[in-house]
């Protein structure tokens, strides 16, 4: 990283071999208040682009479903729409309803997991332990159908390579009610709670024209006012088949940011129940026989945002060229326009406001602008953060 | 725009395209040379006010291509932008970050791994590659492969 300022800049390493998505914030700070914010990633890049152009059309879907643990149902899922638009193959029906409710219980688990991370930030130790055990049961779930809690390699171009186990709505619609209770409960006690409307609302704020210049997506995009979402877009799988809302907040904030989760997981529920209603008897996947030369992109939108894959054939058996692009890749540069002027006990929270993984928020260090000494490491963000949302407390 | 609209607005920079291909209702793929891909970019986000996805740089051995992808998301439709850089010794083209920020890391990503280099990008710096890597050599490119020692 070129360095901004005369004097050294210290930071302790940023590879934590035990978390992945390796990145390191470099906050420039005048007093308490950020002024400049550098971010270097791919400390733990894994050539997947490259990879993928060794390898046959059939293998790349368990080679992308591991671009993201959390997001394994998305990511394959934009590739073999990419291949199947190559060689204009239709799936069956049954196979759209099941990738459907795959990646729809995949948006449950990761909305709920961002949930408890944010409790985690601003000291909400409760919000966590709750958000993470009512998450459980939806991990359980993708495990029964899929064989795993993440990765779930179900997904092939011309279908789906397993079909849902015998007996699993009978299983699946208790849970589902199980967890919309504990949602709403959880919802109504976040949203009415004047601690934290006074700790997130104003905080880290994405002005309208500044997500349309970095061009976020998913969420973040919704929580500043943009209507989009690939799902109702330019609908794939059976997302045009089952009725759901797209959930659109005006304001930017890390508030609003929570308020599309949170709805989200609620129109995740009404549809996976839909879908699991009107399933279709029939195949789970037609008959592949070549991927003729060709071009085309795929995308879906994944629990963070767009998922966006472009693949070229040329008439072989492995991709010419494989183009993946996760969500974060864009929404994390947005940092630049709504963390600046923030102060530092709010920046924690809106970096994490984005939903990138765990490690990426680890990974922050603050330089005092004059003297190039980083002055603060995650812990102590963690604790500034906890201690601001304590004297929010104390006040009311 | 309806989609009819979105067809005649694209219409109408027909003159600095090479091709203008729709092959699905929601997929239309505009070629042109790299003399105009600024332009075209420009086109695409301020007046057809299109959302820039990224962009794929291809090494075609002979030439490069990169791929801008946006998406009209009122109607859905994904719109290729397919820029030809006939230099292949001395990849160059405009930069589009001081037009769309959010260009920023996949230029520097572009830069790394294909080695095309983007005028007036206001950062051109590592992003991807360590910074001891090796000057000259561009893992993405077709004669690059995974023995190659370094």
């Amino acid at each position: 990283m070129k360095k901004k300022y005369k004097l050294p800049i210290i930071a302790s390493g940023p590879v934590h071999p035990l978390q992945e998505e390796m990145e390191f914030f470099q906050l420039y700070v005048d007093g308490e208040t950020v002024v400049d914010i550098d971010v270097r990633l791919s400390y733990n890049h894994r050539g997947i682009e490259k990879i993928s152009e060794s390898l046959q059309f059939d293998q790349v879907p368990f080679l992308v479903s591991r671009i993201c643990g959390i997001c394994s149902a998305s990511h394959p899922l934009a590739y073999v729409q990419a291949v199947e638009e190559i060689a204009g193959i239709t799936p069956p029906e049954r196979a759209l309803y099941v990738r459907t409710i795959i990646n729809e219980l995949e948006r449950i688990h990761s909305h709920i997991l961002w949930v408890g991370l944010a409790g985690h930030f601003i000291g909400y130790e409760t919000v966590f332990m709750w958000a993470w055990k009512y998450r459980e049961p939806v991990l359980d779930m993708l495990e029964k159908i899929t064989g795993n809690r993440n990765n779930y390699g179900n997904v092939k171009v011309g279908g789906c390579r397993e079909d849902l186990p015998e007996g699993i709505d009978a299983e699946i619609n208790p849970i589902l009610d199980q967890i919309e209770k504990k949602m709403d409960m959880l919802t109504k006690a976040v949203l009415d709670d004047p601690i934290l409307h006074a700790r997130l609302k104003g905080v880290g704020v994405l002005k309208k024209e500044d997500a349309v210049a970095y061009a976020v997506t998913g969420p973040t995009a919704r929580a500043s006012g943009i209507p989009i979402d690939v799902r109702r877009d330019d609908p794939y799988a059976a997302y045009d088949l089952v009725d759901w809302n797209v959930c659109v907040q005006k304001e930017g904030d890390v508030f609003a940011k929570a308020v599309v989760r949170l709805l989200e997981t609620f129109e995740s529920i009404k549809m996976v129940r839909k879908a699991m209603a009107k399933l279709p008897k029939g195949p789970i996947a037609v008959e592949v026989k070549e991927i003729p030369p060709g071009e085309a992109i795929g995308h879906a939108e994944a629990p963070r945002g767009e998922t966006f894959h472009y693949v070229r054939s040329e008439g072989g058996n492995t991709p010419a060229r494989h183009k993946a692009r996760a969500p974060s890749y864009v929404n994390v540069p947005s940092f630049k326009a709504s963390c600046i002027g923030e102060k530092i006990s709010d920046v924690l929270i809106t970096l994490a406001a984005v939903d990138p993984c765990y490690s990426c928020t680890e990974r922050v260090g603050v330089v005092e602008r004059h003297t190039n000494r980083v002055i603060f490491d995650f812990d102590k963000l963690l604790q500034l953060s906890r201690e601001k949302t304590e004297k929010i407390r104390k006040g009311i | 725009m309806s989609p009819d609209e979105l067809f005649e607005k694209l219409n109408t920079i027909k003159s600095s395209l090479t091709l203008f291909d729709q092959p699905l209702d929601n997929r239309i793929y505009l070629h042109c040379e790299s003399e105009n891909c600024f332009e075209i970019n420009k086109f695409l986000f301020q007046e057809v006010g299109a959302r820039f996805v990224i962009a794929t740089a291809i090494d075609c051995e002979q030439y490069f291509e990169i791929l801008y992808h946006y998406s009209y998301d009122q109607t859905g439709c994904v719109i290729n932008l397919k820029c030809f850089i006939r230099d292949h010794e001395n990849p160059q083209v405009e930069s589009i970050t001081p037009l769309i920020p959010g260009a920023e890391w996949i230029e520097r990503e572009m830069h790394d791994l294909e080695g095309i280099d983007f005028n007036n990008h206001p950062c051109l710096e590592r992003l991807i590659l360590s910074d001891d890597w090796p000057e000259g050599e561009y893992p993405l490119r077709k004669d690059w492969t995974h023995e190659k020692e370094i």
